[in-house]
């Protein structure tokens, strides 16, 4: 836990992607994701059989959960048709994109709506990654972000009327500054006397929880007056909800912020591998000693890294605010845990934009088909199904720590068969 | 008694413990029983704390002079609220005996839980999973003790259900030497799904029965007899848990195995340097298997004093944090045994603090909460003299 490493090379930073490469190696990198997530959905299988007792209904459960997601729509193939944007006008479209008629579309778009912040929560993890940092404080970030977009978007109409555009573009960015401040705390103090920036993300997460619970609590400064039973902050006005252009925007349609994360994650790459500060982070991350002695300050960019990482974060939780939240109570405060899915989502991930995506796909359909509204109930209790969802995520975040075990398994694999192909 | 002696501080660190003495008189100084209504007071009692502290930091008792500050400014903080407000609500609120009393069960499962994670990290072994380790602790104490009908044995179970967490944890760390923070992460996670999952199975919506056997309290009758502050007394220790009691001898214990023994030593010395120890002919990794294992055999323990002790049931990720403010804990007691209790203490104090103040300020105790990680944060900024952790903490050992 100290801020140089004494002896023995580090360990491989955890998901870390391999550059370049043999073709093979860089099909490991794809397998090993694969090998992990089929282990952990094995594993929680077996839970599921000592409950249900019967494999096909095992198998069942699955497929329950996979149509819950949502994920099912895109295997309805029909003909159906779609309007384009901007005009009233509507062409043929093999998939049914009516979230009424189909069940599968309504639920496509909770786990879209999902998807958009888990790719940026994972980002903010796997960004700090890259620097060689563990950010496991993105849930504080996250929450950070949250707060700041909903009390400027409660609180900035009472001062200035702004348009529409700009109350939400004003929300959004205290977000992201916030998540900035917050992260960049830990990234100022690993620069500068060398805390740990586990244990300050740590502390930072607890802090935030504390200190949102404080503001919209009972009695807090920006509580609601109305519901004392449940306290929470104002509403948001609807002026600075996000707009939907998916389905029903009074039931959780999906918000434009799903087009935010896509955006998010080729700022991620170029960032990282097409800008100075990408390439600085980076040697940070691979050797901080031999990056120092580069002439790279090491100290800017443990908190640059952490300020960026908290943008991403930040810039998730005003997302979520503005798109599907639009109020935050104490029990959404205390009892969310975006934050390690997102350590999740970046490990399988593998610290890359395309495998940051997949992953968020993997949870956010997960956690989508194991909520209680999706999963059809006469399969398997949905109560349980969302504890089983956070198994299945712990089990891929332990399997994908001891990945290389899983490389050299299969390294070992394709040796022996290439000698048993000379012989 | 000489020895005794050269270990009670002297010069300037003795001068900065009396300015934390001084600074904590600052807050007394406006409470019950004494109730100084000018704000004056505590203002410059706290100053002169502040002026102490300050001293001895520039002379070179950088951490003992920083809590010195520390407690001045606090105790200037505390002193000048406590003033502002009435007597009466001081009175309900600072009851002596009553917050000692609930400041000693609220850090109970902390110290456990902290001086599981001593063993872990002083071996060289990172343990944020403690969370999840007392969680699972603190479900299957509760179902075992349903299940065979008496609070031992679902204390035994609870801690072999935590033991086993601790060897996973060992497992993927030390044998398979995967990042041990994206270990501890994990077990967090499937310790909270798994515990929700059987408990939501096994328990429904009714929630764990009343009436299970619980460990007992220790009734002690002859504190009252002490004169003067026999009351308060009585009202602190007379009626603890039993896993209270066991937590002050534990702590001894554990300074004593670690400091004190050879399996102490070793423990120590894998944590700093285990290529050295390697060479001595220590097995690393066997010391390290032991010492995680014993980590989440005690964290669970607190675990299981939280729903078997304290609160008698069970629900769903009851610990809310508690694994992580024992972290807090041991790194703000600078991964020493009594530094990690002193420190539990002063977390378990707020806690019982925070509970008091609930009933005329809600919002005032729940800002309150986030107080051990802000003291933690500061502690680790090295603001107040630095915590360091072993040197080896969270590498894998190769052997060679």
């Amino acid at each position: 836990m100290t801020v140089t490493q004494v002896e023995s090379p580090p360990p491989p930073a955890p998901g870390e992607a391999s550059p370049g490469g043999h073709w093979l190696e860089r099909l490991d990198g794809v397998l090993a994701p694969i090998i992990t997530v089929l282990l952990a959905f094995l594993i929680s299988g077996v839970v599921v059989y000592l409950t249900t007792r019967d494999l096909g209904d095992t198998l069942e459960t699955y497929r329950a959960i996979f149509r819950g997601s949502g994920l099912s729509w895109f295997f309805e193939l029909g003909s159906h048709d779609i309007g384009v944007p901007f005009s009233d006008a509507s062409v043929w479209f093999p998939w049914n994109t009516d979230d009424i008629a189909s069940l599968a579309a309504a639920n496509l778009q909770q786990t879209l709506i999902l998807w958009t912040a888990l790719v940026l929560v994972g980002l903010a993890v796997a960004f700090a990654f890259r620097c060689g940092l563990f950010n496991i404080g993105g849930q504080g970030q996250y929450l950070a972000g949250t707060t700041a977009a909903i009390l400027v978007a409660t609180e900035l109409p009472d001062l200035v009327d702004l348009p529409r555009a700009l109350l939400i573009v004003a929300s959004i960015l205290a977000g992201m500054l916030a998540g900035a401040l917050v992260a960049g705390i830990a990234g100022f103090l690993k620069g500068t006397v060398g805390a740990h920036e586990v244990i300050t993300t740590i502390m930072l997460n607890w802090i935030v929880i504390w200190v949102a619970s404080y503001l919209f609590g009972i009695g807090g400064p920006f509580q609601t007056e109305e519901s004392d039973a449940l306290p929470s902050s104002a509403d948001v006005p609807d002026k600075a909800k996000l707009p939907v252009f998916w389905g029903d925007p009074l039931l959780q349609g999906l918000h434009i912020g799903l087009f935010v994360a896509l955006v998010s994650l080729v700022v991620y790459a170029f960032l990282l591998n097409r800008t100075t500060l990408g390439y600085e982070v980076r040697a940070v991350g691979f050797n901080p000693d031999a990056a120092r002695y580069g002439g790279i300050s090491v100290a800017r960019n443990y908190f640059l890294a952490m300020a960026i990482s908290g943008v991403f974060a930040g810039l998730a939780g005003s997302l979520d605010a503005l798109g599907w939240q639009f109020r935050l109570d104490v029990t959404q405060i205390q009892g969310s845990t975006i934050g390690f899915t997102g350590i999740a989502v970046a490990l399988l991930g593998r610290n890359t934009a395309v495998g940051v995506g997949l992953a968020a796909l993997l949870f956010a359909a997960l956690e989508t088909g194991t909520a209680s509204r999706n999963l059809d109930p006469e399969i398997f209790p949905p109560d349980l199904a969302s504890s089983l969802a956070i198994i299945i995520q712990g089990l891929v975040v332990l399997f994908v720590g001891a990945q290389f075990v899983i490389l050299l398994l299969l390294r070992r694999a394709r040796t022996r068969a290439a000698g048993a192909a000379s012989t | 008694m000489r020895r005794l002696g050269n270990r009670l501080p002297h010069g300037w660190r003795a001068v900065a413990w009396i300015g934390v003495l001084v600074g904590v008189a600052a807050a007394l100084s406006a409470l019950p029983p004494i109730t100084i209504r000018s704000p004056v007071v505590p203002v410059v009692i706290g100053l002169f704390a502040f002026t102490i502290g300050l001293g001895s930091w520039i002379r070179g008792e950088r951490r003992i002079g920083g809590y010195a500050m520390a407690a001045g400014f606090i105790g200037i903080f505390i002193g000048y609220l406590a003033t502002r407000s009435s007597v009466g609500n001081l009175e309900t609120v600072v009851v002596w005996g009553a917050l000692f009393g609930a400041a000693l069960r609220y850090a109970t499962p902390l110290l456990f839980a902290s001086l599981g994670g001593l063993f872990s990290e002083r071996s060289g072994v990172v343990n944020i999973g403690l969370e999840g380790m007392m969680l699972t602790g603190a479900f299957f104490a509760i179902w075992g003790a349903d299940v065979a009908g008496h609070w031992a044995l679902g204390l035994l179970i609870g801690v072999l259900a935590g033991g086993a967490f601790g060897l996973l944890h060992a497992f993927f760390s030390v044998t398979l030497r995967a990042d041990q923070i994206v270990g501890g992460t994990a077990i967090n996670l499937i310790a909270l799904g798994l515990t929700t999952y059987l408990f939501i199975k096994i328990y429904g919506d009714e929630g764990t029965p009343t009436g299970i056997s619980a460990i007992p309290n220790v009734s002690i009758g002859f504190f009252d007899e002490v004169p003067g502050i026999g009351g308060f007394l009585d009202d602190v220790f007379g009626d603890l848990n039993l896993m209270i009691w066991a937590g002050f001898v534990l702590v001894l214990a554990v300074w004593v195995v670690v400091f004190k023994t050879p399996i102490g030593l070793r423990i120590r010395s894998v944590g700093e340097h285990p290529r050295a120890a390697d060479t001595v002919g220590i097995n690393v990794y066997a010391t390290r298997y032991g010492a995680v294992t014993l980590s989440g055999m005690l964290a669970a323990a607190g675990g299981a004093y939280l729903s078997l002790g304290f609160v008698e049931t069970f629900d769903q990720n009851m610990t809310a944090g508690r694994g992580f403010i024992a972290l807090a804990a041991l790194i703000f007691g600078s991964w020493r045994p009594f530094g990690a209790a002193a420190a539990c203490l002063l977390f378990g104090f707020s806690s019982a603090l925070a509970a008091a103040l609930q009933t005329y300020s809600t919002s005032a105790s729940t800002l309150f909460e986030a107080m051990p990680y802000a003291l933690t944060l500061v502690a680790v900024a090295g603001v107040i003299g630095r915590s360091i952790p072993p040197a080896a903490v969270g590498k894998p050992y190769v052997k060679q």
